[in-house]
């Protein structure tokens, strides 16, 4: 049973429902997931994992039920707040979506810009996430001329570098080869060890039994069990 | 700012091609409102120069004697709207008669007696030149009791200056056209920029940034575009006028036709408006794509 009070909890997910047009996407999400938690939503594609992301990050709006995160309310929030929750969280896409007309360096200061940090702390910082993610000598390359692991790299800095409190990753390894996932997963893994709390849409079985964390199954839109 | 500036030179230099396509649309535009306005202010101040010279001449009761002429002068040119007077005598009217008539001035000649009146050749002040303030002139002047009648082309002035109000009046009608249509091919050029960079907008939004820190960029870029599409817009109108004007003048008379460009205050102006219709376009773009 979720409770509406719980004043722990990091998200919170009431009777989520998601339909486009006829189509139901999610019926009846009900999830709570508290501070510096790693949560895996799993199931087979077409079930709704990245969906169940979207409404965390308001790319969609939710069609039924009530989404809290850290006590901001999404069915209520104005347009002007939606960059401040976007601002508490961290997306990685299995597509990475970089800015390709940016450098490597740009694409990630961004986030930084984008909150209107002063032009020495962000130099400062970008350096530091691109030292910790080992791209700090392609800080001048642009996202093409990049591989995959190296592009999900940029990304996972991008999603750190505003500090935030929670991280959505959908799909992060779905398109590396074992090792970078290996990278990409000891990253996210340094996110949650500092304090971070983490949920990543994936079907990587692997990537799932290595951690031994909560698990979310969904199927055909449903959640079938926790 | 200076980071908007930043991002702003950036996108420019990155997305060159679309910018070009967007800075050669504000400079065709600015081109033909400033190629129409150019034509305007000519046409003005050859209306003005026509204005200038309307007269209006009072003639005098044959009674009046040489020693009053003085006295009917002062009073002439106390009446508002009067610019300067000229006393012609009946001897000079008819010698500007014969002139004027040349081959037919035999026909003069058997005249026994100068059958023309003493009369004052009166132009009028620039503000005065319309038909109504013209009428109450000659009213004013013909009631003074020396003046016998007034004349002067009623029908014509009347024409002339409907004429004139109605240029103007198109003049800045088809200006004010030309400028909401630049605005709109403008912002539909911007709209393809726009497009063209909707998932570098997209992912923008996903990691937190604000309308504003997504539309001042595009705002500065729009407004060195219409600046730069200005600069050419202008540099190509008078380059044309250059190059018009010189062939003209040389095949006209100078004192018919006398061109000039536009001074460096409207010059001015014309660029603050390339820029606000840079601005603009940007304006209306991203408010309805932002929408979305």
């Amino acid at each position: 049973m979720i409770d509406k009070n719980n004043k722990s909890a990091t998200i919170l997910m009431f009777h989520v429902h998601k339909n486009y047009g006829s189509k139901k996407a999610l019926i009846d999400i009900n999830l709570d997931v508290s501070k510096n938690e790693l949560l895996f939503i799993t199931g087979p594609s077409g079930a709704g994992k990245s969906t169940l992301l979207k409404l965390l990050y308001l790319g969609e709006p939710v069609s039924e039920g009530q989404i809290l995160i850290d006590g901001m309310n999404l069915s209520r929030i104005s347009r002007k707040r939606i960059p401040l929750l976007r601002r508490k969280l961290g997306i990685i896409f299995q597509d990475y979506k970089l800015i390709p007309t940016k450098t490597v360096f740009d694409n990630v200061a961004l986030v930084l810009e984008a909150m209107g940090k002063k032009r020495q702390f962000v130099q400062k910082k970008v350096n530091s996430m691109l030292r910790t993610v080992g791209m700090e000598k392609r800080f001048n390359a642009m996202p093409q001329s990049l591989s995959g692991g190296e592009q999900q790299r940029i990304a996972v800095a991008r999603a750190v570098v505003g500090s935030p409190k929670i991280i959505l990753a959908d799909e992060p390894t779905g398109s590396l080869d074992s090792e970078s996932a290996c990278v990409i997963f000891d990253l996210l893994e340094g996110f949650h060890a500092r304090g971070g709390t983490l949920l990543v849409a994936t079907h990587d079985e692997k990537l799932i039994r290595k951690t031994g964390c909560k698990v979310i199954h969904l199927k055909e839109g449903r959640q079938i069990s926790k | 700012m200076i980071l908007f500036f930043k991002i702003a030179i950036q996108d420019i230099r990155t997305n060159r091609f679309l910018n070009a396509v967007t800075i050669i649309t504000i400079a065709l535009s600015i081109l033909i409102v400033s190629a129409l306005i150019l034509f305007f202010v000519n046409a003005n101040d050859y209306m003005n120069s026509w204005k200038k010279g309307i007269k209006i001449i009072a003639y005098l009761k044959p009674d009046i004697v040489e020693a009053n002429l003085v006295d009917i002068k002062s009073k002439i040119q106390g009446v508002y709207g009067v610019a300067e007077t000229d006393f012609i005598s009946k001897e000079e009217a008819m010698k500007r008669l014969r002139k004027q008539i040349k081959r037919q001035s035999s026909l003069l000649d058997g005249l026994k007696d100068n059958p023309l009146p003493d009369a004052f050749e009166i132009r009028i002040t620039e503000q005065s030149a319309n038909s109504e303030k013209i009428e109450n002139l000659a009213v004013q002047l013909e009631s003074l009791p020396e003046i016998d009648d007034v004349e002067y082309g009623r029908k014509w002035i009347g024409r002339f200056v409907k004429v004139f109000e109605l240029f103007k009046l198109t003049g800045y009608a088809m200006s004010g056209i030309f400028f909401i249509a630049a605005v709109f091919i403008v912002a539909s050029t911007i709209r393809l920029v726009i497009y063209s960079r909707r998932e570098e907008i997209e992912i923008m939004r996903l990691v937190g940034a604000t309308d504003r820190f997504i539309k001042v960029p595009f705002y500065i870029e729009g407004i060195i575009q219409g600046a730069l599409g200005g600069i050419i817009g202008l540099a190509a109108l008078f380059a044309t006028f250059i190059y018009i004007s010189t062939n003209v003048e040389h095949g006209l008379s100078s004192d018919l036709l006398h061109v000039r460009f536009f001074s460096l205050r409207l010059s001015c102006t014309i660029m603050l408006c390339s820029m606000l219709v840079g601005w603009l376009g940007c304006f209306i773009s991203l408010r309805q794509f932002l929408k979305e």
